[in-house]
């Protein structure tokens, strides 16, 4: 067995830094891949349809994470960014025929810009006063969209291509799958590993005490802003995925409720842990699935009929995510991040956990 | 120039204005007692005019009645929000504080509609005259009662804060809560109460609204607009937010006027205040009258 030992035996920064600290973690790691490869043999269309959700917004929710977790800023204007990420993705293949697969990346890098943009306030202002602008962001991308005709399509919104590499088209959710599995390894590497890096480590300490970060060096206006560029950048990749998943994007969809679910997906997965952006996407997508499970349940009997469940469904998944933020905000604070590891540490010193 | 309709754009502006300035009040009330920004404001107006227009229609009462046992209601439902919810996260981070207020946001304005459903419902008729000229305008009589009830929340304020005792004691914890403790004020009691009269002062605001436009979830758009005028007076100064409030109505007029006349872009009446707070945040972070945050290491 290779497991991790009970104390402190690391003596160099080189074994404290690395993501996986066992052996034993890479093959959990490398089978859980394998196995997650297979799931399209196993699953049906509309669980991996779930699935694929959970994929693009896991993706947006890191970047999310990585901005109020990792960096101490707030932004209320996510779904703004994943909409520009959603139809710059679209307007480039439409308008320069570019490959979809290309698209991706180029809509992410795009989105970034944006992102600087409306994160150059990000380098003077702090926490309310931060969050109130990205409010006025979300505002003003939102009146974007339903303005540039050349852009969105307008209100009639916009038609998108499937994923095409070659000669395999991703158009189903089966294939599209892998796509998406693809995009969260690299992307979830990329974000373990960017902490593990100096600017990494720098944005942690511009969150834990901005002046002590400043009195090291570190550039505080120049790591806010960049901060605010790498999280548009994944929500514009993971805008992205989803138009191409959906295969139409409308103008509607990105308002400020859709912000808030990416705030909840952050709080409930835990602030500042890069899986556990996974678990709070996972744990929205899921949410109303069981709220409609629960409905479904009830239909046909006197509370149904008494309360119009069925009628108000989707009241019922806005009071449910709205619940949901503020139970976790009052019980587990840390989120479903801190949740698993309690677990993970009951099983391991079962049955001596004291 | 077309000027008769420019002044009747800014007195809308200005009577507009006078709520968004009362519900920023209202706001900034919250954060100067218990430093915690509200994104549920403009639900409170919204389940402040459900009720009062749910005691109007269905239990048949008269109107100062139904307005009297609203009032009630939001002073047990602003306690209860900040006893159940914000308490417990006194010391949490800044960002979880911003989230609690959002869920509550986002659940009490999706339980309004599962209960009162999404169509906008008038209040029933409380003014036997719909319209009055003044000085050559037309004005209704609800936007004249809604300018009348703005100015005297306001004159209460200022009464409330410069006279009364627990006004005082109010403005001692927002001032230093340690100093306040030890001079024998209760600071969890005077949280309570500051979330208690915000709401029921938004909700006064949200009863007025009702009265002119109907009552619909587009109430909680108020809670949004407070942003761009608390921004411009200072987060944490009570005549700034009524001043900001002010501003932003006839700015969201005027604006409105120029799309109208030369501009053809749409929806400017929505968008121009946020463009506005973008402005103001790079040039004048703290507002007009807020204090200045002075960073000693």
């Amino acid at each position: 067995m290779d497991l991790a030992p009970a104390g402190e035996y690391r003596s160099s920064y080189r074994e404290d830094m690395t993501i996986f600290p066992t052996r034993n973690s890479r093959r959990a790691v490398l089978l859980g891949l394998i196995l997650a490869c297979g799931l399209p043999f196993l699953l049906g269309r509309y669980e991996l349809g779930l699935l694929i959700n959970i994929g693009t917004l896991g993706i947006a929710a890191l970047g999310l994470n990585i901005l109020v977790g990792f960096t101490g800023q707030i932004s209320i204007g996510h779904a703004a960014f994943f909409g520009f990420g959603a139809f710059a993705s679209a307007w480039l293949h439409e308008r320069w025929h570019i490959p979809v697969a290309l698209c991706i990346p180029i809509a992410g890098a795009m989105t970034a810009v944006v992102g600087l943009v409306f994160g150059a306030p990000a380098g003077r202002l702090k926490g309310l006063y931060l969050a109130i602008a990205t409010l006025a962001a979300q505002f003003i991308l939102e009146d974007f969209f339903a303005r540039a005709q050349w852009f969105t399509g307008g209100v009639a919104g916009r038609i998108t291509e499937p994923f095409a590499l070659g000669s395999w088209v991703a158009d189903r959710e089966e294939s599209y799958f892998y796509v998406v599995l693809a995009y969260v390894v690299v992307m979830y590497l990329g974000a373990a590993n960017l902490i593990r890096t100096r600017d990494g480590r720098a944005l942690v300490a511009v969150r834990d005490h901005y002046l002590s970060a400043e009195v090291m060096g570190i550039n505080l206006a120049y790591y806010r802003t960049l901060s605010f560029g790498i999280a548009s950048f994944y929500a514009g990749i993971g805008g992205a995925l989803y138009a191409h998943y959906l295969l139409f994007v409308s103008v509607e969809a990105f308002n400020i409720l859709f912000s808030i679910q990416f705030l909840g997906m952050v709080i409930i997965g835990g602030l500042g842990s890069v899986m556990g952006s996974l678990m709070g996407a996972a744990f929205m997508v899921l949410l109303p699935e069981v709220v409609q499970a629960g409905a479904d349940l009830l239909s046909g009997s006197a509370i149904d009929r008494a309360l119009k469940l069925g009628a108000s469904i989707s009241f019922l998944r806005e009071m449910a995510v709205g619940a949901a933020i503020i139970l976790f905000l009052i019980f587990e604070p840390d989120g479903l991040a801190r949740r698993w590891r309690l677990i993970k540490s009951y099983w391991k010193l079962y049955p001596y956990s004291h | 120039m077309d000027w008769t309709l420019l002044l009747q754009l800014t007195l809308n502006g200005l009577i507009v204005g006078a709520l968004y300035g009362v519900v920023a009040m209202s706001f900034v009330l919250i954060y100067k007692a218990s430093q915690v920004v509200n994104f549920a404001q403009g639900e409170f107006l919204l389940v402040g005019a459900w009720v009062c227009w749910w005691l109007l229609t269905e239990w048949q009462m008269p109107f100062w009645a139904g307005f009297l046992v609203t009032l009630a209601f939001m002073t047990l439902f602003g306690v209860i929000l900040q006893v159940v919810v914000l308490r417990p996260l006194i010391g949490e981070p800044v960002i979880s504080v911003i989230m609690a207020t959002i869920g509550l946001g986002i659940f009490f304005q999706a339980l309004m509609k599962w209960i009162f459903g999404v169509f906008a419902k008038p209040f029933p008729p409380i003014f036997s005259t719909e319209r009055v000229n003044l000085l050559g305008l037309e004005v209704q009589t609800a936007y004249l009662m809604s300018l009348g009830i703005s100015v005297l929340i306001m004159a209460g304020f200022a009464w409330f804060f410069t006279a009364s005792k627990h006004g005082l004691a109010m403005r001692a914890t927002a001032f230093d809560q340690q100093v306040a403790q030890s001079l024998g004020i209760s600071v969890p009691k005077v949280f309570a109460m500051s979330w208690a009269i915000s709401a029921v002062v938004s909700a006064v605001a949200g009863v007025v609204v009702g009265v002119v436009n109907g009552v619909s979830s587009a109430l909680s758009v108020y809670g949004i607009k407070v942003f761009p005028a608390v921004i411009l007076g200072g987060l944490d100064s009570v005549i700034g937010a009524v001043l900001g409030g002010l501003i932003v109505g006839v700015l969201e007029n005027w604006a409105q006027y120029l799309d109208a006349g030369w501009l053809n872009w749409g929806n400017m009446v929505t968008i121009a205040p946020f463009y506005a707070l973008i402005v103001i945040l790079l040039i004048k972070p703290y507002g007009l009258f807020g204090t200045k945050n002075i960073e000693r290491v």
